[in-house]
């Protein structure tokens, strides 16, 4: 790989933690998941958990082109020139993780534009449970599955359930009505990734986004540390 | 030289963004005027003999070590839809990052910081191939096989096409590629001393007004 800064124009390499300037980048974490499971609805309630205290900035992926950039400019999470949508050519993976031109090129244009930035949030377009990101686009993984998509998806594994760095299990108000058995869920989960982190979450609860945004915090100390 | 560096650069997972563009294909599919294979076939001729020729022959211009920033001002004047100029800069952007880091390279260097937005992409892929140290006519190659696989591949997408006819198309164009690329040779070898007014201005009114059209549209699968 090139790492050399001492050349002019942008940098050839995205994962480098330092910008063509010197500067320190943004921590980088991809968020992505089956369909529906929650992806935007964590993202946009991150941002209104976070904003007050990181600078903070967010890339979709959609499937269809807008959509969820879309909602979070109608929740109004965040400014609009903080949210950027990248086209995927009707294959999200692809985007994220065998070619991620465009979104190297959409997090730099973010710095360049409304940074310095702590945090940029990489939504992925709802894929499937193979579906994981580069690491060369991002610094961290969450992925995000839902209770209603089937108890059975921690048991049956795949690298976004087993490898992603934090494992979240949305939407735990509906288990009583899918009859889905959190504690199943919670074991499978527990076996396929040993030490690794799982949060079992509702965005309609109390709590809310609370225990991911503890998680980011802690992300984001040790990237700046 | 080596003869693989060229299949390095010219497969489709060479990670440059190109996935994400049908070359005008999704809105082609839209219109109606392609609906399986034969409108394919005939999409993809059409988009040779204009898009591909003008892209190859800045290719191999660049591979043949004209002036860069006169090549991109060449493809501006022959790109008369502003939304292809800016999807052209986009993937040349993207081409230049993939291109840096797997061929490192003074020309390229410089290029980026020249055009910190996106050269146009052929002008762009024109230096890769020296970088690589491959010549005007893989350059050449690249651009026109680029130019009809990449709709090809959209189209197997898009319309749920048998992928073994949409190869079968691009088999059937192959000796026509290969006349496309003598053509683009010839002019684009000619453009360091004759300039880059022997490289040829063949344009697709309906690829161009048809790029403005998707450009618009608020929901689609592909960048272009
Ligand atoms: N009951 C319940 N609904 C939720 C929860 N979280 C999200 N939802 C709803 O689930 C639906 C899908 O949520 P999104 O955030 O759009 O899901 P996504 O993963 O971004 O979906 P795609 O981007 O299309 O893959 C929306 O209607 C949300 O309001 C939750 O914790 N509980
Ligand atoms: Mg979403």
């Amino acid at each position: 790989m090139h790492l050399d800064h001492s050349h002019h124009g942008p940098a050839a390499v995205g994962a480098d933690a330092r910008r063509a300037d010197g500067s320190r980048r943004a921590l980088r974490i991809g968020l992505g998941g089956p369909v529906g499971s929650g992806k935007t609805a964590t993202v946009a309630a991150l941002c209104r958990a976070l904003r007050d205290e990181l600078s903070l900035a967010v890339v979709t992926n959609d499937i269809y082109t807008r959509e969820d950039a879309e909602f979070l400019l109608r929740e109004a999470v965040l400014p609009p020139e903080r949210i950027t949508a990248v086209e995927t050519g009707a294959c999200p993976h692809t985007a994220i993780r065998d070619d991620i031109s465009a979104n190297l090129e959409a997090v730099e244009d973010l710095e360049d534009e409304v940074g310095p930035l702590d945090l940029i949030l990489v939504e992925s377009g709802g894929d499937n449970l193979t579906a994981t990101f580069s690491k060369g686009l991002v610094d961290a993984q969450v992925f995000v599955i839902d209770v209603a998509g089937g108890d059975d998806i921690p048991r049956k594994g795949g690298p976004g359930v087993t490898t992603a760095d934090l494992l979240v299990v949305n939407k735990t108000d509906l288990a009583p009505y899918v009859g889905s058995d959190l504690a199943r869920m919670a074991a499978d989960a527990k076996a396929q990734r040993a030490e690794l982190p799982v949060v079992f979450q509702s965005l309609r609860g109390e709590a809310g986004v609370a225990d991911v945004a503890a998680w980011v915090r802690a992300r984001i100390a040790a990237w700046t540390a | 030289m080596t003869r693989a560096a060229l299949l390095v650069l010219a497969d489709g997972r060479f990670p440059a963004g190109g996935h994400a563009h049908s070359g005008g294909a999704e809105e082609a599919v839209k219109a109606g005027r392609i609906t399986g294979v034969t409108g394919l076939e005939a999409f993809l001729r059409g988009r040779l003999h204009t898009a591909g020729v003008v892209t190859a022959a800045l290719a191999a211009a660049a591979a043949a070590g004209a002036d860069p920033a006169e090549l991109d001002a060449a493809a501006d004047a022959r790109t008369p839809s502003p939304a292809l100029r800016l999807t052209a800069r986009k993937l040349g952007r993207q081409l230049m990052r993939a291109a840096r880091a797997t061929w490192p390279s003074a020309e390229l260097d410089a290029l980026a910081g020249e055009f910190p937005a996106g050269a146009h992409q052929p002008v762009v892929l024109g230096l890769t191939a020296r970088a690589a140290g491959l010549g005007a006519a893989d350059a050449a190659y690249c651009a026109v096989y680029e130019s009809v696989s990449g709709p090809a591949t959209a189209v197997v997408r898009l319309l749920g096409l048998d992928p073994f006819a949409a190869t079968g198309v691009l088999a059937r164009l192959a000796p026509e590629l290969d006349r496309v690329v003598d053509r683009a040779v010839s002019c684009g070898t000619a453009a360091p001393t004759q300039g880059v007014d022997v490289l040829p201005a063949a344009s697709a009114p309906l690829l161009e007004i048809g790029a403005e059209v998707h450009a618009g549209w608020p929901v689609r699968l592909f960048a272009s």
